[in-house]
């Protein structure tokens, strides 16, 4: 599974209640370590949080506000959003039957009311870019919502109580990530014949949760150790409450961030293997079937290859260009 | 040190263990490989019987991975279907895949450290914005269609090399197939250490290195770099088993006859001795490359020492 | 930024400027009007808004303050060592030796760091590169600025760390930074500062973050190696403590200013400013124990938005309609004292003035 190779770190993640004024005396103000220059470089808010009449602000409502302001992260949720739509309704800006087959147009450049020309069967190729998207985004928003739910309930739970749970679930995670992804998936996948989307999500699903949980599990452990939460264990929070009150919301931060970077590998994934001849397989509609038919017409055609490449490359770009401004947005260190 | 690598080594076993039977799992009990055997004819139930009992396939699953495992120990990784021995299929795969490994190490190191501590040292500016941009472009497009778009770019207009590698796939026929293979992790590793030089720049042992008046040249590499690049090779470290095991969309594209080859080919063919043999053989590589990559760590990191 | 007070310290603490290049006569730093400010994405903050002090040869100078008043930051200016971006030096002269180092180049000034003058950072693990042994980063004063051998560098950093009394130095000058006790660390540090006998030192918080008892031998290695050198010594720290038993003269930083000056005894016998009594209250006392502990009330001002009028005036206890309008100049208070603040008379006068919890 391509990790996330700037992990965040846990430590960074962050504390809701962190709002809570530091002593305001002469003495609190003098002992902090920090050299005056690198006081003034941290982000607005920290220096005066401690005034009484300072707002208090989560890291939540900062992170929105500078994402906001963030090009990336506005053009890519536009591009998400609209592939959201069309892959809901693909009717609405693809008139034509994408499995309609003119054997006698094969490979023809674009020609009206087929802009990006036709496949090899004669197949418009617009139509079938447009309707590509559903199955990359199917794909891709189930396979990270089982990564992200399993994950992040084996991990939470194996850095909640720790010991034997733990040292087990880390010993199978492990197994999972000796297996080269694509290999696994060569493998898993060539013995499976039902051709829908089910078998791919379900194969992401089962090499994919390691990463997650490997990250819930650290940031559960991280926040475990935070001063309020061993107060808060002191004063006889039970487990359920200091899980879902004081723990989660720390381990949401990083959990979001890696897996909307994921959810743009999955949809690279699919299409690898649809490619490789494992993954979809027709009648559905994929970029990554189709890419594997155009790239032996490459010199002949290759406008075949280009369109849904194309479209490919632009969803997964979207994906981890948001997952990308979201982890700067809620990790302040990395500015 | 000696203790840490013998407990690291006997942690690897349970993992080794998962992992190989997991894929031996996949191939002998999802997949039937007698019937492939037979491709799409229906096999006569008495040979099918027969070939069964020669390939020790009548016994159960887990009698069926001692068996393959105790063989692999001797050095008998079976027979493919075609009669060849997996071993002298590996012992010409496994060079060619070296090779394209090492081409694709290479790109990484020198043009991926050399862009992240550029775009470290210039946070902020215009090259730091479009190199950033660049390598998420990078990460996004899959790497069969950079491999297709190089391959008709390079080799096909350009002719500055040949679109397929020849059978003995030298160095030189590589660099392109290499550069495809190298070209997400390339990205990883620029912006790592774009990350990890931006962290240190700040740091406050440059701060008095800076004080005790040492040239710039020696600030950066000797101080700066010399911290920065921890992670990146721990990175590249692990990341040598991902390239040798994800060279299969590399090595279709350029027609290389190596390990990715050997498994697709092994895998559309049902060819269960030649899938769980190489797939052993790269789920070690990966193990003792993860170890390699720690012990590194503690060279690397004098602050590290394993117990 | 008004400089009002630069006329009356520079008759105070720096005599007539000499011709570059003088050595004689003349104090070894001196530091003019300076100003610094940080240029970041919220804004201007002027970190330092005219600062004006000098050091002597052998003479040691307490800056006091707190986190945010610019004590380190004009350190760093001295130094060369502002991050820029996003620090600026806008205005102001940093003369030392008869040479203003502002107008220096880049090499020039890398030539004096280090070896002419040196500085002690507050925190030695973090200031000490961990990948990289004692004796490396000892030696590596003498390989750069002297061009020695490795091997004689080596038995430079030997003698260096017997000299601050690092006990088996020949084994540990191997061992890297991690392997040190914090008060063994600091002292490598001040071996660092000190390889090349430099004319100053400043030492930036040098025992705050070393327990109490290694703090006092720490501080007493410093004095003693201070007056043995006859070094110009810039110590910046919030322990008054300390400051009185070494410190020559001291002055004190608020919001980027200098607010009072002073030879150290005056000070703790009679503040002229309302923030320096502040600070004298708030250290715990022996014989007024039981007694609530004073803290001046309030925070810091922000650097983004320093209050108009007295930098002081919000959370001050004299406070007058006049120092919320009017930047206080440096009066001088006496031959060898100044204070910025409208009412510096009162407050010296006054030694009953409120604990404001009575």
């Amino acid at each position: 599974m391509p990790e996330p190779k700037e992990p965040i770190d846990p430590n960074e993640a962050i504390d809701p209640n962190q709002a809570i004024a530091p002593t305001s005396g002469f003495g609190g103000g003098m002992d902090l370590a920090a050299t005056d220059a690198e006081t003034l470089e941290k982000p607005p808010g920290e220096e005066q949080e401690g005034g009484p009449s300072a707002k208090p602000r989560s890291l939540w409502s900062d992170a929105w506000r500078d994402l906001r302001r963030n090009p990336i992260f506005i053009i890519s949720a536009l591009i998400i959003l609209f592939l959201v739509f069309i892959s809901i309704w693909p009717g609405t800006i693809a008139t034509q039957d994408p499995l309609a087959a003119n054997l006698a147009k094969a490979q023809d450049g674009p020609a009206p009311g087929h802009p990006f020309g036709f496949d090899n069967q004669g197949r418009d190729v617009y139509t079938r870019v447009v309707y590509g998207a559903r199955a990359s985004v199917t794909v891709g928003v189930c396979a990270t919502a089982g990564v992200v739910i399993l994950g992040s309930v084996l991990g939470g739970l194996a850095g909640f109580f720790g010991g034997w749970w733990d040292a087990v679930l880390s010993r199978i995670s492990d197994v999972f990530f000796g297996i080269p992804v694509v290999l696994g998936g060569l493998v898993f996948l060539s013995v499976v014949t039902n051709s829908t989307v089910w078998p791919v999500v379900g194969f992401m699903v089962l090499l994919g949760w390691p990463q997650i949980a490997r990250i819930a599990r650290g940031s559960v452990i991280t926040a475990r150790q935070n001063d309020y939460v061993q107060a808060a264990r002191a004063l006889g929070a039970g487990n359920s409450r200091m899980l879902v009150r004081h723990i989660a919301p720390n381990a949401v931060a990083p959990v979001i961030v890696v897996g909307t970077i994921a959810l743009g590998t999955y949809i690279a994934l699919e299409a690898t293997l649809s490619y490789l001849g494992v993954g979809l397989k027709p009648p559905t509609v994929s970029w990554g079937i189709d890419i594997s038919d155009a790239s032996n017409e490459i010199r002949n055609a290759p406008h075949m290859l280009l369109w849904p490449a194309g479209a490919l490359s632009l969803t997964v770009l979207a994906f981890i260009m948001l997952g990308d401004a979201v982890r700067d947005a809620l990790d302040p260190k990395l500015r | 040190m000696g203790r840490y690598v013998i407990r690291r080594l006997l942690q690897m076993i349970p993992v080794f263990i998962g992992s190989t039977f997991l894929i031996f799992f996949m191939v002998y009990a999802l997949g039937d490989p007698v019937a492939a055997l037979f491709g799409e004819k229906a096999p006569d139930p008495a040979t099918a019987a027969q070939i069964r009992h020669d390939l020790y396939l009548d016994h159960s699953l887990g009698a069926q991975y001692l068996h393959y495992m105790k063989n692999i120990f001797v050095g008998d990784f079976g027979t493919a279907f075609n009669g060849e021995p997996v071993l002298t299929l590996m012992g010409d795969a496994f060079p060619i895949t070296i090779r394209l490994t090492i081409v694709a190490i290479i790109f990484e190191i020198i043009i991926g450290i050399l862009l992240g501590v550029i775009t470290g040292m210039r946070r902020g500016k215009p090259v730091d914005t479009g190199v950033l941009l660049l390598t998420l472009v990078v990460i996004s497009v899959p790497t069969f269609v950079t491999g297709y778009v190089l391959q008709y770019v390079f080799g096909v207009e350009l002719k500055w090399t040949s679109p397929s590698v020849s059978p003995s796939a030298p160095f030189n026929e590589l660099i392109l197939p290499g550069l495809v293979l190298a070209l997400v992790s390339l990205a990883y590793v620029t912006r790592l250490t774009r990350t990890s030089i931006a962290e240190n720049t700040r740091a406050d042992y440059v701060r008095t290195a800076v004080a005790k008046g040492l040239p710039r040249h020696r600030v950066i590499i000797r101080h700066l770099l010399r911290n920065s690049l921890i992670p990146v090779v721990t990175f590249i470290g692990t990341d040598i088993g991902a390239l040798m095991g994800g060279a299969i969309v590399t090595e279709r594209i350029f027609n290389i006859h190596g390990v990715g080859y050997q498994l697709y080919q092994g895998i559309l063919r049902n060819n269960a001795p030649t899938v769980v043999g190489f797939v052993t053989i790269l789920v070690l590589v990966f193990l003792l490359a993860n170890l390699l990559v720690d012990l590194l760590y503690a060279v690397l990191d004098p602050r590290i020492r394993y117990a | 930024m008004s400089t009002g007070g630069s006329g009356a310290t520079d008759a105070l603490m720096a005599p007539t400027p000499r011709p570059p290049g003088g050595d004689e006569g003349g104090p070894l730093l001196d530091v003019r009007d300076l100003h610094v400010e940080f240029r970041t994405r919220e804004g201007t903050a002027k970190a330092v808004n005219g600062v004006d002090y000098s050091v002597n040869a052998g003479e040691t100078l307490a800056v006091l303050g707190e986190s945010g008043s610019g004590k380190s930051v004009t350190a760093q200016a001295i130094m060369g060592i502002l991050d820029s971006p996003p620090g600026f030096i806008t205005r102001g002269e940093v003369v030392f030796q008869g040479r203003d180092l502002l107008k220096l180049g880049n090499e020039e000034r890398r030539k004096i760091r280090g070896a002419k003058m040196a500085m002690i950072f507050q925190d030695a693990l973090s200031s000490l590169n961990p990948v990289l042994s004692v004796g490396e980063q000892l030696g590596e004063m003498f390989r750069v600025h002297r061009g020695m051998s490795r091997k004689d560098s080596r038995a430079k950093a030997i003698e260096l760390m017997e000299r601050v009394r690092i006990p088996a130095a020949r084994e540990r000058v191997k061992q890297y930074p991690h392997q040190f006790s914090g008060g063994m660390r600091q002292r490598v540090m001040i071996a660092m500062a000190l390889a090349l006998e430099p004319e100053l030192i400043i030492a930036d918080e040098p025992t705050t973050a070393l327990d109490v008892t290694v703090q006092a031998q720490v501080m007493d290695l410093l004095a003693e190696l201070q007056r043995e050198y006859n070094m110009g010594l810039i110590l910046i720290t919030h322990d008054l403590g300390v400051v009185a038993d070494v410190a020559d003269k001291i002055a004190v930083m608020y919001a980027g200013r200098i607010v009072e000056t002073s030879p150290v005894h005056d000070i703790y016998r009679a503040p002229a400013h309302p923030y320096t009594r502040g600070l004298l209250d708030s250290i715990p006392r022996l014989d007024q124990k039981g007694r609530e502990l004073y803290a001046i009330k309030g925070l810091p001002p922000n650097l983004l938005h320093i209050p108009p009028g007295c930098a002081f005036n919000p959370r001050c206890p004299r406070a007058q309609a006049v120092c919320r309008t009017d930047e206080p100049p440096l009066y001088r208070v006496s031959e060898d004292r100044a204070s910025a603040c409208h009412f510096w008379k009162e407050t010296l006068d006054d030694d009953s003035l409120p604990s404001p919890d009575a």
